[in-house]
Protein backbone atom coordinates (compact mmCIF):
# COMPACT_ATOMS: atom_id res chain seq x y z
CA UNK A 1 0.00 0.00 0.00
CA UNK A 2 1.20 3.23 -0.72
CA UNK A 3 1.99 5.66 1.91
CA UNK A 4 -0.55 8.14 1.04
CA UNK A 5 -3.11 5.44 0.06
CA UNK A 6 -6.20 7.16 0.02
CA UNK A 7 -6.79 8.68 -3.65
CA UNK A 8 -7.81 12.54 -3.30
CA UNK A 9 -10.40 12.53 -5.80
CA UNK A 10 -11.93 16.02 -6.58
CA UNK A 11 -14.70 16.83 -4.75
CA UNK A 12 -18.24 16.97 -6.37
CA UNK A 13 -17.94 20.14 -8.58
CA UNK A 14 -19.31 22.89 -7.12
CA UNK A 15 -20.33 23.75 -3.52
CA UNK A 16 -23.43 22.33 -1.84
CA UNK A 17 -25.26 24.43 0.54
CA UNK A 18 -27.52 22.11 2.24
CA UNK A 19 -27.77 18.69 2.97
CA UNK A 20 -31.22 16.98 3.78
CA UNK A 21 -31.95 14.19 5.41
CA UNK A 22 -35.45 12.07 6.18
CA UNK A 23 -35.13 9.25 7.90
CA UNK A 24 -38.49 7.20 8.65
CA UNK A 25 -39.88 5.86 12.35
CA UNK A 26 -38.31 2.69 13.36
CA UNK A 27 -39.46 0.44 16.53
CA UNK A 28 -37.37 2.25 18.35
CA UNK A 29 -36.99 5.82 17.50
CA UNK A 30 -39.10 8.67 16.13
CA UNK A 31 -38.34 9.97 12.73
CA UNK A 32 -35.92 12.22 11.55
CA UNK A 33 -35.90 14.81 9.03
CA UNK A 34 -33.54 17.75 8.92
CA UNK A 35 -31.53 20.19 6.75
CA UNK A 36 -27.82 21.09 7.35
CA UNK A 37 -26.78 23.75 5.81
CA UNK A 38 -23.22 24.32 5.11
CA UNK A 39 -21.45 26.34 7.10
CA UNK A 40 -23.04 25.61 10.13
CA UNK A 41 -23.34 23.22 13.32
CA UNK A 42 -25.96 20.89 14.26
CA UNK A 43 -25.77 18.82 17.39
CA UNK A 44 -26.92 15.29 17.85
CA UNK A 45 -27.60 14.39 21.68
CA UNK A 46 -29.88 11.46 22.93
CA UNK A 47 -29.81 9.14 25.47
CA UNK A 48 -27.17 5.88 24.60
CA UNK A 49 -28.02 3.25 22.19
CA UNK A 50 -30.96 5.41 20.80
CA UNK A 51 -28.69 5.23 16.96
CA UNK A 52 -27.06 8.50 16.94
CA UNK A 53 -23.41 6.87 15.45
CA UNK A 54 -25.85 5.01 13.08
CA UNK A 55 -27.40 7.54 12.03
CA UNK A 56 -24.06 9.34 10.77
CA UNK A 57 -23.10 5.84 9.82
CA UNK A 58 -26.27 6.01 7.66
CA UNK A 59 -25.67 9.64 6.46
CA UNK A 60 -22.45 8.52 5.69
CA UNK A 61 -23.87 5.74 3.33
CA UNK A 62 -21.27 3.23 5.85
CA UNK A 63 -24.48 1.51 6.75
CA UNK A 64 -27.57 0.39 4.68
CA UNK A 65 -30.78 2.16 5.44
CA UNK A 66 -34.28 2.96 4.67
CA UNK A 67 -33.90 6.69 4.16
CA UNK A 68 -33.46 9.38 1.94
CA UNK A 69 -30.10 11.88 2.10
CA UNK A 70 -29.51 14.54 -0.40
CA UNK A 71 -26.91 16.67 -1.27
CA UNK A 72 -28.72 19.66 -2.76
CA UNK A 73 -30.91 17.97 -4.80
CA UNK A 74 -28.83 14.54 -5.71
CA UNK A 75 -29.35 11.71 -3.62
CA UNK A 76 -26.87 9.91 -1.95
CA UNK A 77 -27.69 6.73 -4.60
CA UNK A 78 -27.00 8.97 -7.73
CA UNK A 79 -23.11 9.73 -6.40
CA UNK A 80 -20.56 7.26 -6.13
CA UNK A 81 -20.13 5.76 -2.57
CA UNK A 82 -16.13 7.49 -2.27
CA UNK A 83 -17.03 10.23 -3.95
CA UNK A 84 -20.04 10.69 -1.46
CA UNK A 85 -17.89 10.09 1.76
CA UNK A 86 -15.39 12.71 0.43
CA UNK A 87 -18.50 15.30 0.90
CA UNK A 88 -20.45 13.88 3.13
CA UNK A 89 -17.05 12.45 5.59
CA UNK A 90 -17.61 10.71 9.08
CA UNK A 91 -15.61 10.53 11.48
CA UNK A 92 -15.75 7.97 14.15
CA UNK A 93 -15.24 8.10 17.73
CA UNK A 94 -13.12 5.16 17.97
CA UNK A 95 -10.31 6.10 15.20
CA UNK A 96 -8.77 3.50 12.75
CA UNK A 97 -5.22 3.34 11.36
CA UNK A 98 -4.05 1.03 8.67
CA UNK A 99 -0.40 1.78 8.40
CA UNK A 100 2.84 1.91 10.13
CA UNK A 101 3.38 5.50 11.20
CA UNK A 102 1.15 8.10 11.57
CA UNK A 103 2.48 9.68 8.51
CA UNK A 104 1.75 7.39 6.38
CA UNK A 105 -2.16 8.37 6.39
CA UNK A 106 -1.75 11.38 4.57
CA UNK A 107 0.32 14.02 2.54
CA UNK A 108 2.13 15.80 5.19
CA UNK A 109 1.15 18.77 4.33
CA UNK A 110 1.49 22.94 5.32
CA UNK A 111 -1.44 22.94 6.75
CA UNK A 112 -1.16 19.68 8.71
CA UNK A 113 1.46 21.19 10.34
CA UNK A 114 -0.21 24.18 11.42
CA UNK A 115 -3.48 22.31 12.63
CA UNK A 116 -1.07 19.83 14.47
CA UNK A 117 0.54 23.14 15.98
CA UNK A 118 -3.26 24.74 16.69
CA UNK A 119 -4.26 21.40 18.71
CA UNK A 120 -0.69 21.57 20.52
CA UNK A 121 0.81 18.78 18.90
CA UNK A 122 4.83 18.42 17.83
CA UNK A 123 5.11 16.82 14.27
CA UNK A 124 7.65 14.02 15.95
CA UNK A 125 4.09 12.32 16.58
CA UNK A 126 3.99 12.09 12.73
CA UNK A 127 6.09 9.41 12.98
CA UNK A 128 4.99 7.66 15.59
CA UNK A 129 3.22 4.43 15.39
CA UNK A 130 -0.49 5.19 15.91
CA UNK A 131 -0.34 2.92 18.78
CA UNK A 132 1.86 5.24 20.39
CA UNK A 133 -0.15 7.69 20.46
CA UNK A 134 -2.43 8.54 23.49
CA UNK A 135 -6.52 8.01 22.99
CA UNK A 136 -6.57 11.82 22.64
CA UNK A 137 -3.96 12.29 20.34
CA UNK A 138 -5.12 9.86 18.30
CA UNK A 139 -8.51 11.78 18.10
CA UNK A 140 -7.07 14.96 17.38
CA UNK A 141 -4.75 13.26 14.52
CA UNK A 142 -7.80 11.62 12.91
CA UNK A 143 -9.35 14.93 12.99
CA UNK A 144 -6.60 16.20 11.07
CA UNK A 145 -6.71 13.83 8.85
CA UNK A 146 -10.50 13.95 7.83
CA UNK A 147 -10.12 18.30 7.83
CA UNK A 148 -7.27 17.67 5.23
CA UNK A 149 -10.16 16.55 2.68
CA UNK A 150 -11.70 19.63 2.94
CA UNK A 151 -15.50 17.53 2.90
CA UNK A 152 -18.20 20.01 2.58
CA UNK A 153 -20.32 18.05 5.84
CA UNK A 154 -18.44 16.71 8.31
CA UNK A 155 -20.48 14.23 10.81
CA UNK A 156 -18.45 13.70 14.09
CA UNK A 157 -18.98 11.24 16.49
CA UNK A 158 -18.22 12.15 19.59
CA UNK A 159 -14.75 14.00 18.57
CA UNK A 160 -13.73 14.98 21.72
CA UNK A 161 -14.56 12.16 24.05
CA UNK A 162 -10.83 11.97 25.14
CA UNK A 163 -9.55 15.01 25.52
CA UNK A 164 -9.05 17.12 28.57
CA UNK A 165 -10.74 20.77 28.59
CA UNK A 166 -8.15 22.45 27.33
CA UNK A 167 -7.61 20.67 24.07
CA UNK A 168 -11.58 20.41 23.81
CA UNK A 169 -11.33 24.23 23.43
CA UNK A 170 -8.77 24.05 21.12
CA UNK A 171 -10.36 21.65 19.00
CA UNK A 172 -13.67 23.01 18.98
CA UNK A 173 -11.56 26.64 17.97
CA UNK A 174 -10.64 24.46 15.05
CA UNK A 175 -14.17 23.12 14.24
CA UNK A 176 -15.88 27.23 14.54
CA UNK A 177 -13.12 28.04 11.62
CA UNK A 178 -14.02 24.99 9.56
CA UNK A 179 -17.31 25.92 10.11
CA UNK A 180 -16.82 29.74 9.07
CA UNK A 181 -15.28 28.58 5.88
CA UNK A 182 -18.59 26.64 4.69
CA UNK A 183 -18.06 23.17 5.89
CA UNK A 184 -21.86 22.03 7.63
CA UNK A 185 -21.54 19.97 10.83
CA UNK A 186 -23.33 17.44 12.77
CA UNK A 187 -21.66 16.59 15.82
CA UNK A 188 -22.52 13.83 18.16
CA UNK A 189 -22.03 15.03 22.19
CA UNK A 190 -23.05 14.34 25.43
CA UNK A 191 -21.59 17.39 26.79
CA UNK A 192 -23.89 19.90 27.37
CA UNK A 193 -21.78 23.11 27.19
CA UNK A 194 -20.51 22.11 24.39
CA UNK A 195 -23.73 22.02 22.27
CA UNK A 196 -24.40 25.76 24.26
CA UNK A 197 -20.32 26.16 22.76
CA UNK A 198 -20.73 24.92 19.08
CA UNK A 199 -24.69 24.55 17.97
CA UNK A 200 -26.18 26.51 15.19
CA UNK A 201 -29.09 24.07 15.83
CA UNK A 202 -29.66 20.77 18.18
CA UNK A 203 -31.40 17.86 17.30
CA UNK A 204 -32.65 15.42 20.61
CA UNK A 205 -32.71 11.66 19.46
CA UNK A 206 -36.34 10.13 21.58
CA UNK A 207 -36.72 6.94 22.11
CA UNK A 208 -40.91 6.11 20.17
CA UNK A 209 -43.32 6.01 23.10
CA UNK B 1 9.15 -54.44 -7.33
CA UNK B 2 5.81 -53.51 -6.42
CA UNK B 3 5.13 -54.69 -2.64
CA UNK B 4 1.93 -55.88 -2.03
CA UNK B 5 0.85 -55.69 1.47
CA UNK B 6 -1.63 -58.43 2.72
CA UNK B 7 -4.22 -57.62 5.54
CA UNK B 8 -1.82 -58.83 8.10
CA UNK B 9 0.56 -55.87 7.19
CA UNK B 10 -2.53 -53.35 7.09
CA UNK B 11 -3.02 -55.18 10.86
CA UNK B 12 0.13 -54.46 12.26
CA UNK B 13 -0.11 -50.94 10.73
CA UNK B 14 -4.09 -50.30 12.96
CA UNK B 15 -2.38 -51.70 16.15
CA UNK B 16 0.37 -48.83 16.21
CA UNK B 17 -2.60 -46.50 15.91
CA UNK B 18 -4.07 -48.35 19.04
CA UNK B 19 -0.75 -47.76 20.80
CA UNK B 20 -1.63 -44.35 19.94
CA UNK B 21 -4.68 -44.18 21.24
CA UNK B 22 -3.80 -46.41 24.49
CA UNK B 23 -1.19 -43.60 25.26
CA UNK B 24 -3.76 -40.95 24.32
CA UNK B 25 -6.39 -42.96 27.36
CA UNK B 26 -3.48 -43.35 29.96
CA UNK B 27 -2.12 -40.08 29.64
CA UNK B 28 -5.52 -38.44 29.45
CA UNK B 29 -4.73 -36.72 26.56
CA UNK B 30 -8.08 -36.81 25.21
CA UNK B 31 -7.79 -37.61 21.89
CA UNK B 32 -7.98 -41.43 21.51
CA UNK B 33 -11.95 -41.08 19.88
CA UNK B 34 -11.50 -39.12 17.80
CA UNK B 35 -8.13 -40.88 16.60
CA UNK B 36 -9.72 -43.95 16.21
CA UNK B 37 -12.60 -42.33 14.51
CA UNK B 38 -10.36 -40.57 11.91
CA UNK B 39 -8.85 -43.97 11.50
CA UNK B 40 -11.52 -45.76 10.91
CA UNK B 41 -12.94 -43.17 8.52
CA UNK B 42 -10.02 -43.24 6.65
CA UNK B 43 -9.39 -46.64 6.17
CA UNK B 44 -12.91 -47.12 4.81
CA UNK B 45 -12.94 -44.41 2.44
CA UNK B 46 -9.96 -45.38 1.02
CA UNK B 47 -10.69 -48.53 0.61
CA UNK B 48 -14.00 -47.41 -0.88
CA UNK B 49 -12.31 -45.29 -3.02
CA UNK B 50 -10.03 -47.90 -4.41
CA UNK B 51 -13.20 -50.04 -5.27
CA UNK B 52 -14.83 -47.43 -6.90
CA UNK B 53 -11.55 -46.05 -8.77
CA UNK B 54 -11.09 -49.95 -10.21
CA UNK B 55 -14.17 -50.23 -10.97
CA UNK B 56 -14.29 -47.00 -13.40
CA UNK B 57 -10.40 -47.48 -14.70
CA UNK B 58 -12.75 -50.97 -16.12
CA UNK B 59 -15.70 -48.95 -17.59
CA UNK B 60 -13.09 -46.55 -19.24
CA UNK B 61 -15.75 -44.13 -19.59
CA UNK B 62 -15.41 -40.30 -20.04
CA UNK B 63 -18.97 -39.61 -18.59
CA UNK B 64 -18.12 -40.85 -15.66
CA UNK B 65 -14.40 -39.68 -15.11
CA UNK B 66 -16.15 -36.12 -15.73
CA UNK B 67 -19.32 -37.45 -12.80
CA UNK B 68 -16.78 -38.21 -10.46
CA UNK B 69 -14.79 -35.04 -10.74
CA UNK B 70 -17.94 -33.18 -10.05
CA UNK B 71 -18.40 -34.97 -6.97
CA UNK B 72 -14.93 -34.52 -5.60
CA UNK B 73 -15.01 -30.71 -6.67
CA UNK B 74 -18.61 -30.22 -4.35
CA UNK B 75 -16.93 -32.13 -1.72
CA UNK B 76 -13.80 -29.62 -1.74
CA UNK B 77 -16.06 -26.91 -2.08
CA UNK B 78 -18.04 -27.94 0.96
CA UNK B 79 -15.13 -28.41 3.04
CA UNK B 80 -13.44 -25.72 2.21
CA UNK B 81 -15.64 -23.80 4.39
CA UNK B 82 -16.34 -26.71 6.84
CA UNK B 83 -14.58 -25.54 9.69
CA UNK B 84 -14.05 -21.86 9.03
CA UNK B 85 -14.88 -19.84 12.53
CA UNK B 86 -16.37 -17.36 9.55
CA UNK B 87 -18.09 -18.01 6.40
CA UNK B 88 -20.31 -16.18 3.85
CA UNK B 89 -23.90 -17.02 4.71
CA UNK B 90 -25.78 -18.91 2.67
CA UNK B 91 -25.26 -20.76 -0.37
CA UNK B 92 -21.99 -18.02 -1.23
CA UNK B 93 -19.50 -19.96 0.66
CA UNK B 94 -20.00 -22.95 -1.32
CA UNK B 95 -20.27 -21.39 -4.90
CA UNK B 96 -17.58 -19.01 -4.60
CA UNK B 97 -14.89 -21.78 -2.71
CA UNK B 98 -16.48 -24.78 -5.77
CA UNK B 99 -16.03 -21.29 -8.54
CA UNK B 100 -12.74 -21.35 -7.05
CA UNK B 101 -11.39 -24.78 -6.51
CA UNK B 102 -12.75 -26.22 -9.70
CA UNK B 103 -11.66 -23.50 -12.15
CA UNK B 104 -7.85 -23.77 -11.03
CA UNK B 105 -8.10 -27.86 -10.80
CA UNK B 106 -10.01 -27.53 -14.17
CA UNK B 107 -7.25 -25.28 -15.77
CA UNK B 108 -4.18 -26.93 -13.96
CA UNK B 109 -5.39 -30.47 -15.05
CA UNK B 110 -6.17 -30.06 -18.48
CA UNK B 111 -2.70 -28.34 -19.08
CA UNK B 112 -1.02 -30.95 -17.31
CA UNK B 113 -2.90 -33.68 -19.53
CA UNK B 114 -3.16 -32.11 -22.61
CA UNK B 115 0.52 -31.22 -22.75
CA UNK B 116 3.28 -32.53 -20.57
CA UNK B 117 1.67 -35.89 -19.91
CA UNK B 118 0.68 -36.36 -23.65
CA UNK B 119 -2.48 -38.28 -22.71
CA UNK B 120 -4.26 -39.62 -25.79
CA UNK B 121 -7.29 -39.71 -24.29
CA UNK B 122 -7.11 -37.18 -21.76
CA UNK B 123 -10.13 -38.20 -19.86
CA UNK B 124 -8.98 -41.78 -19.50
CA UNK B 125 -9.62 -42.12 -15.66
CA UNK B 126 -6.61 -43.22 -14.91
CA UNK B 127 -4.84 -40.51 -15.50
CA UNK B 128 -7.28 -37.98 -15.00
CA UNK B 129 -9.01 -38.65 -11.64
CA UNK B 130 -5.66 -38.83 -9.82
CA UNK B 131 -4.23 -35.95 -11.40
CA UNK B 132 -7.13 -33.71 -10.46
CA UNK B 133 -8.04 -35.04 -7.33
CA UNK B 134 -4.11 -34.21 -5.89
CA UNK B 135 -4.58 -30.74 -7.57
CA UNK B 136 -7.94 -30.16 -5.78
CA UNK B 137 -6.60 -31.38 -2.87
CA UNK B 138 -4.14 -28.02 -2.90
CA UNK B 139 -6.38 -26.08 -4.18
CA UNK B 140 -8.81 -26.98 -1.38
CA UNK B 141 -5.76 -26.40 0.96
CA UNK B 142 -5.27 -22.90 -0.24
CA UNK B 143 -8.42 -21.58 -0.86
CA UNK B 144 -9.59 -22.31 2.99
CA UNK B 145 -6.40 -21.33 4.70
CA UNK B 146 -7.12 -18.01 2.26
CA UNK B 147 -10.49 -17.35 3.26
CA UNK B 148 -10.10 -18.47 6.99
CA UNK B 149 -7.47 -15.74 6.91
CA UNK B 150 -9.54 -13.04 5.13
CA UNK B 151 -12.75 -13.50 7.36
CA UNK B 152 -10.98 -12.97 10.46
CA UNK B 153 -8.88 -10.76 9.53
CA UNK B 154 -11.18 -8.14 8.21
CA UNK B 155 -13.33 -9.15 11.65
CA UNK B 156 -10.76 -8.12 13.43
CA UNK B 157 -9.84 -4.51 11.51
CA UNK B 158 -13.08 -3.07 11.07
CA UNK B 159 -12.32 0.04 12.24
CA UNK B 160 -9.52 0.85 10.31
CA UNK B 161 -10.80 -0.61 7.07
CA UNK B 162 -14.34 1.59 7.76
CA UNK B 163 -11.76 4.54 8.55
CA UNK B 164 -10.68 4.26 5.43
CA UNK B 165 -13.60 3.71 3.27
CA UNK B 166 -15.30 6.98 5.24
CA UNK B 167 -12.38 9.33 3.98
CA UNK B 168 -13.75 7.72 0.49
CA UNK B 169 -11.59 4.74 -0.34
CA UNK B 170 -12.28 1.70 -2.48
CA UNK B 171 -13.54 -1.31 -1.19
CA UNK B 172 -10.94 -3.07 -3.31
CA UNK B 173 -8.04 -0.40 -1.75
CA UNK B 174 -9.45 -0.84 1.44
CA UNK B 175 -9.55 -4.33 2.01
CA UNK B 176 -6.08 -5.01 -0.31
CA UNK B 177 -3.55 -5.36 2.17
CA UNK B 178 -5.67 -7.89 4.04
CA UNK B 179 -6.27 -9.63 0.82
CA UNK B 180 -2.68 -9.09 -0.15
CA UNK B 181 -1.90 -11.37 3.30
CA UNK B 182 -4.57 -14.21 2.96
CA UNK B 183 -3.33 -14.58 -0.92
CA UNK B 184 -0.14 -15.40 1.02
CA UNK B 185 -1.41 -17.07 3.78
CA UNK B 186 -3.31 -19.76 1.50
CA UNK B 187 0.39 -20.05 -0.83
CA UNK B 188 2.44 -20.46 2.60
CA UNK B 189 1.97 -24.48 2.00
CA UNK B 190 2.83 -24.83 -1.38
CA UNK B 191 5.67 -23.13 -0.86
CA UNK B 192 6.64 -25.11 2.22
CA UNK B 193 5.91 -28.15 0.19
CA UNK B 194 8.09 -27.10 -2.66
CA UNK B 195 11.10 -25.98 -0.33
CA UNK B 196 10.61 -28.90 1.57
CA UNK B 197 10.41 -31.33 -0.68
CA UNK B 198 13.55 -34.17 -0.94
CA UNK B 199 15.32 -32.20 1.73
CA UNK B 200 12.39 -32.21 5.12
CA UNK B 201 10.09 -34.50 3.23
CA UNK B 202 9.97 -37.07 0.68
CA UNK B 203 6.85 -36.02 -1.36
CA UNK B 204 4.54 -38.69 -1.75
CA UNK B 205 3.99 -39.23 -5.46
CA UNK B 206 7.86 -39.32 -5.59
CA UNK B 207 7.73 -42.12 -2.17
CA UNK B 208 4.52 -44.06 -4.15
CA UNK B 209 6.61 -44.35 -7.17
CA UNK B 210 9.47 -45.60 -5.64
CA UNK B 211 7.70 -48.07 -3.69
CA UNK B 212 5.83 -49.28 -6.74
CA UNK B 213 9.19 -50.12 -8.47
CA UNK B 214 9.97 -46.54 -10.24
CA UNK B 215 13.24 -45.42 -10.93
CA UNK B 216 14.26 -42.13 -8.31
CA UNK B 217 15.13 -39.82 -11.08
CA UNK B 218 12.43 -41.04 -13.18
CA UNK B 219 10.03 -40.04 -9.85
CA UNK B 220 12.13 -37.24 -8.85
CA UNK B 221 11.15 -35.97 -12.21
CA UNK B 222 7.30 -36.62 -12.15
CA UNK B 223 7.34 -35.32 -8.61
CA UNK B 224 8.61 -32.00 -9.74
CA UNK B 225 6.31 -31.78 -12.36
CA UNK B 226 3.54 -32.18 -10.12
CA UNK B 227 4.77 -29.83 -7.28
CA UNK B 228 4.81 -26.98 -9.88
CA UNK B 229 1.35 -27.66 -10.96
CA UNK B 230 -0.16 -27.52 -7.55
CA UNK B 231 1.88 -24.00 -7.18
CA UNK B 232 -0.27 -23.13 -9.60
CA UNK B 233 -3.18 -24.07 -8.73
CA UNK B 234 -2.98 -22.94 -4.95
CA UNK B 235 -2.01 -19.66 -6.87
CA UNK B 236 -5.27 -19.65 -8.67
CA UNK B 237 -7.46 -20.87 -6.29
CA UNK B 238 -6.21 -18.75 -3.96
CA UNK B 239 -6.17 -15.43 -5.77
CA UNK B 240 -10.17 -16.11 -7.16
CA UNK B 241 -11.33 -17.00 -3.71
CA UNK B 242 -10.32 -14.17 -1.84
CA UNK B 243 -11.21 -11.45 -4.79
CA UNK B 244 -14.62 -13.23 -4.92
CA UNK B 245 -14.96 -13.35 -1.36
CA UNK B 246 -13.77 -9.95 -0.80
CA UNK B 247 -16.65 -8.66 -3.35
CA UNK B 248 -19.49 -10.40 -1.40
CA UNK B 249 -18.61 -9.47 1.90
CA UNK B 250 -18.91 -5.54 0.63
CA UNK B 251 -21.74 -4.11 -1.86
CA UNK B 252 -21.53 -1.69 -4.72
CA UNK B 253 -22.06 1.16 -2.28
CA UNK B 254 -18.45 -0.11 -0.48
CA UNK B 255 -19.79 -0.81 2.21
CA UNK B 256 -18.43 -3.97 4.88
CA UNK B 257 -21.77 -6.50 4.79
CA UNK B 258 -21.21 -8.32 7.90
CA UNK B 259 -24.65 -9.18 7.63
CA UNK B 260 -23.32 -11.48 4.97
CA UNK B 261 -21.08 -13.53 6.90
CA UNK B 262 -21.93 -15.98 10.06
Amino acid sequence: MSKTSIDRQPNLSGSVEVLTARFPASDKVDAIEFDLQGGTCTVLTGPSGIGKTTLLRQIADLEMHGGEVFLGSVSQAQIPAPAWRRNVMYLASETGWWAPQVRDHFAVTDEILAMMQKFGMKPEKLNMLPGQLSSGERQRMALIRALSYSPQFLLLDEPTSALDHESVLKVEEVLTETKRAGCGMLIVSHDAAQVERLADAHIVMRARS
Amino acid sequence: MTIVLTPLELGLAVALVMLSASLSLFLSLGFHRNLLWAAGRMIVQLLLVGVLLRFVFQQNSAWLTILIFLAMVTAAAYEVGARQPHRLRGRWQFLISGVSVSFSTMVVSAFALLTVLGSRDWLEPAHALPIAGIILGTAMNSASIALNALLSNINNERVPIEAQLALGATRLTALSPLMKRAIRAGIIPVMNQMVGAGIITMPGIMSGQILAGQDPLEAAKYQIFLMLLLAASGTASVIAAVYLTALRFTDKRHRLRFDRIV
